[in-house]
C-alpha cells in the first residue's frame, strides 16, 4: 500500500512538472515578445528594456522556468529600480493588464466558480442517477426508450446552447427568473440561488447525461451479482435491494467519471460562465485570451490542469480504497 | 516472404464477414440512416453554398440596414427575425446580414473545420499511439505520460490560449482546426496504444516478424487493419464532438474572424439579442442542435453496427 501511495504521489507530482513546463514552454517562449505585452501599447525602448529586466525575461529560458516554479513554491521578489515587489507563494506572477498579482485574482473569481460548479454537480448528481436508476430498472419499456433520448440529446448539444434556450424560455418569455448576474452567498443566499438556477441547470443537463449512463451501467452490474442473489433469497424486498445495494453499485463509478471528465467539466464551466457573464475564473480566462494576458493565461491553466491531474489522483486512491477487487499496482 | 505480401493472415483477424456483416446492420438500422441523409443534406448544403445563396438572390456580408427598426434598436421589421420571399430565414439584427446565406456558409466552416481536425486528429493519434504500443516499454513510458497530459488537459481552455497567441498570418480556420486538434488527438493515441498492445503478441504479427518485416511495416500492414473497427466508432464520436469544440471557440470569440460567418459566432451575438429577436438564437441554434443529434446518431448506429455485442448503456 505505502509503495502504491509513494508511486502514485511520486508520479502525480511528475506530469505536474511535467504540464507546468509545458504550459510556461507554450506560452512564453513563442514568437513574439512577452515584455512588449507586458509593457503595454505606449512603450520606449528603454522602458521595455527595464520590464524585460524586471520580469527577468532577458535571463537563460531555464533560469527563467526555475524562477516561475520557485515563485509557485516559496514566492519570489521582482526588483524594478529600487522598490521590491514581493509576491508570496503560490506566485504566479502579475497581470499585464490590471497589475494584480494572478493568484489573488484566481481567489477572487473561485467563489463564483465553485458555486456553480459544485451547485451543477450536485444537481447533475441527483438527476444523473435517478435517470439512470430509471431506465435500469424499466429495462426494454418506452421510459428507458425516452431516457436514452434525452441522454444523448444532453451529450450532443453544447452547454451554451441550453444555456440560451433556458435564458429564451424562462427569462425572455416566462419572465420568471432574472438575467443570471453573480450574488455573493454571503450578501443574500436567495438572490444568490435564485441568480444562479439557470446556469446550474444548463451546465447539471450536460454532466447528468454523463453521469445516466455511467450509473445505468453500474446498476445493471451491481443487480446481476452474486451477493445480490443471496439478498433476493434471503427475503429482502426488490426496494431494499435497490435503496442498499444496488445504488451504492452507481456511486463509484460516478465518482470516478466525475474526476476522469474533470475536464470536460471545467471547459463547460467556463462556457457557462461566459454564456450567462458570471465573473467566474472561466470568465477571467476568457477576458485574458482575448487580451493576450500571458500570466493570467498560464494561472489558469496550471490550476485547471492540476485540478485534473489531481482529482484523477485522488479517484485513483479512493477507488483502490474502496473496491478491494482494485490491484494497487 | 511472397505469402506475407498479400497479408492473408491479416485479414483473417479482422474478419472482413463481420464488416460486411457491420454494412448490412447499419443498413438496417432505420434511425441512423435517416441520421446518414441529413448529415448528407446538410454536407451537400455547405458544399453548395455559393449555389444556394445565388439562388435566394443574397450574400453573407451585406449590410441591410434599411431592413431593421431603429426604433427598437436594430431589430429586424417583420414576424420572426425579418422572414420574407427575399430573406428566407431573416436578417440577422443590428447588421441586416442575410441569415439563410450566413447558416449555409457558416455551416461550411463548421462542418470543414470538423472534418479536418477528426482527420488529423487521427493521423496524429494513431501515430503516436503505434509508436507507444509499438515501440518498447521506455518509449511507451515517456508517449503514455504525454498522452495522459494530453487527455488530462481542459481542451478548450488551452485550444482558446493558443488561438490568442498565434500570429494572424495563419488563416482562421486552418488555425482552429490545428488548435482543436492539438489539444484531442490524446484519446485517439490511447485507443491505439491499447489494441495495439494487444494486436502484436498475436501468432500472425509474430510471423511476420520473423519473416523479416521492419517495423514500420508491421505497424502499417499488419497492426493497423487490426484497428478500424475502434477507430471508425471514435471516428464517427469525433465529428460531432469537434463541431461543439468550433462552436464553442467561435463562441468565445476565438474562431473565425469576422465578417466569415460560424454558427458559434452567431449564437454568441445572439446572447445579446435573445429577448428582443428570439428567431436569431432559434435557427443557428436549432441547425446546430439538429446537425450534432444527426452525427451523434449516426456515430451510435457505427457502433452498434460494428460491434453487436456492446451493450446499449
Amino acid at each position: 500500500m505505502i509503495w502504491f501511495l509513494t508511486r502514485r504521489v511520486l508520479a502525480t507530482v511528475a506530469v505536474l512538472l511535467a504540464m507546468s513546463a509545458i504550459v510556461y514552454g507554450l506560452f512564453y517562449l513563442m514568437p513574439g515578445d512577452p515584455a512588449v505585452l507586458a509593457c503595454g501599447k505606449r512603450c520606449g525602448p528603454e522602458q521595455l528594456v527595464v520590464t524585460r529586466h524586471k520580469l527577468g525575461l532577458d535571463q537563460a529560458v531555464y533560469l527563467q522556468y526555475w524562477h516561475f516554479l520557485e515563485g509557485l513554491v516559496i514566492g519570489r521578489d521582482y526588483s524594478s529600480g529600487p522598490d521590491v515587489n514581493h509576491c508570496a507563494a503560490p506566485c504566479l506572477g502579475y497581470s499585464f493588464q490590471s497589475d494584480q498579482p494572478v493568484t489573488s485574482l484566481l481567489l477572487d473569481r473561485l467563489p463564483v466558480s465553485a458555486s456553480l460548479t459544485l451547485g451543477a454537480l450536485l444537481l447533475a448528481l441527483v438527476l444523473g442517477v435517478g435517470a439512470g436508476l430509471l431506465s435500469a430498472l424499466r429495462r426494454g419499456t418506452v421510459v428507458e426508450r425516452l431516457l436514452t433520448g434525452v441522454t444523448l440529446l444532453g451529450f450532443s448539444t453544447p452547454v451554451f446552447l441550453i444555456g440560451l434556450i433556458l435564458l429564451l424560455v424562462f427569462c425572455a418569455w416566462l419572465k420568471v427568473l432574472p438575467f443570471p448576474s453573480y450574488v455573493p452567498v454571503t450578501q443574500n443566499p436567495v438572490e444568490w440561488a435564485r441568480n444562479l438556477v439557470l446556469p446550474w441547470c444548463a451546465l447539471a443537463l450536460i454532466e447528468a447525461a454523463l453521469f445516466a449512463r455511467v450509473a445505468r451501467a453500474g446498476i445493471l452490474e451491481t443487480l446481476a451479482e452474486d451477493h445480490i442473489r443471496t439478498f433476493r433469497a434471503y427475503g429482502l424486498s426488490e426496494r431494499q435491494v435497490v435503496r442498499r445495494h444496488a445504488l451504492r453499485g452507481a456511486l463509484a463509478p460516478v465518482a470516478t467519471i466525475t474526476a476522469v471528465e474533470l475536464a470536460t467539466i471545467i471547459v463547460s464551466a467556463m462556457l457557462t460562465e461566459s454564456m450567462f457573464g458570471l465573473p467566474g475564473i472561466g470568465k477571467l480566462a476568457v477576458e485574458a485570451t482575448t487580451s493576450v494576458d500571458l500570466p493570467v493565461i498560464v494561472g489558469v491553466t496550471l490550476l485547471a490542469g492540476t485540478a485534473v491531474v489531481l482529482a484523477n489522483a485522488v479517484a485513483d486512491l479512493l477507488h483502490a480504497a474502496i473496491d478491494p477487487r482494485v490491484k494497487l499496482a | 516472404m511472397t505469402l506475407l505480401d498479400t497479408e492473408p493472415v491479416a485479414g483473417t483477424d479482422t474478419a472482413p464477414s463481420r464488416r460486411g456483416g457491420a454494412w448490412r446492420r447499419l443498413r438496417a438500422d432505420r434511425s441512423a440512416l435517416a441520421a446518414l441523409v441529413l448529415v448528407g443534406l446538410l454536407a451537400l448544403a455547405a458544399l453548395a453554398a455559393p449555389l444556394l445563396t445565388a439562388l435566394e438572390g443574397q450574400d453573407p456580408t451585406t449590410f441591410h440596414s434599411q431592413l431593421l427598426d431603429s426604433a427598437r434598436g436594430g431589430v429586424p421589421h417583420g414576424a420572426f427575425g425579418g422572414l420574407s420571399g427575399d430573406h428566407w430565414l431573416g436578417v440577422e439584427p443590428g447588421t441586416g446580414r442575410d441569415v439563410f446565406a450566413r447558416v449555409v456558409y457558416g455551416a461550411r466552416v463548421s462542418l470543414g473545420v470538423a472534418l479536418a481536425a477528426t482527420v488529423l486528429e487521427l493521423v496524429i493519434g494513431i501515430a503516436i499511439g503505434l509508436a507507444a504500443g509499438l515501440g518498447g516499454p521506455r518509449l511507451d513510458a515517456v508517449l503514455s505520460r504525454v498522452i495522459e497530459i494530453a487527455i488530462a488537459f481542459p481542451s478548450l481552455l488551452l485550444a482558446l490560449a493558443l488561438m490568442a497567441i498565434v500570429p494572424d498570418s495563419v488563416p482562421r480556420p486552418v488555425l482552429v482546426a490545428l488548435a482543436i486538434t492539438a489539444v484531442n488527438w490524446g484519446n485517439v493515441a490511447r485507443v491505439t496504444r491499447a489494441q495495439a498492445m494487444s494486436l502484436r503478441s498475436r501468432e500472425y504479427v509474430d510471423a511476420a516478424r520473423l519473416a523479416g518485416l521492419g517495423p514500420l511495416p508491421i505497424a502499417l500492414r499488419e497492426i493497423l487493419p487490426g484497428l478500424t473497427t475502434p477507430l471508425m466508432v471514435l471516428a464517427a464520436l469525433k465529428v460531432p464532438n469537434n463541431i461543439v469544440n468550433e462552436a464553442g471557440l467561435s463562441f468565445l470569440g476565438a474562431g473565425v474572424r469576422p465578417p466569415t460567418p460560424s454558427w458559434g459566432q452567431m449564437l454568441s451575438t445572439s446572447t445579446t439579442w435573445f429577448q428582443t429577436d428570439p428567431a436569431y438564437v432559434i435557427i443557428p441554434g436549432g441547425l446546430l442542435l439538429v446537425t450534432l443529434l444527426a452525427f451523434s446518431l449516426f456515430a451510435d448506429g457505427v457502433r452498434r453496427a460494428l460491434d453487436p455485442r456492446s451493450v446499449r448503456v
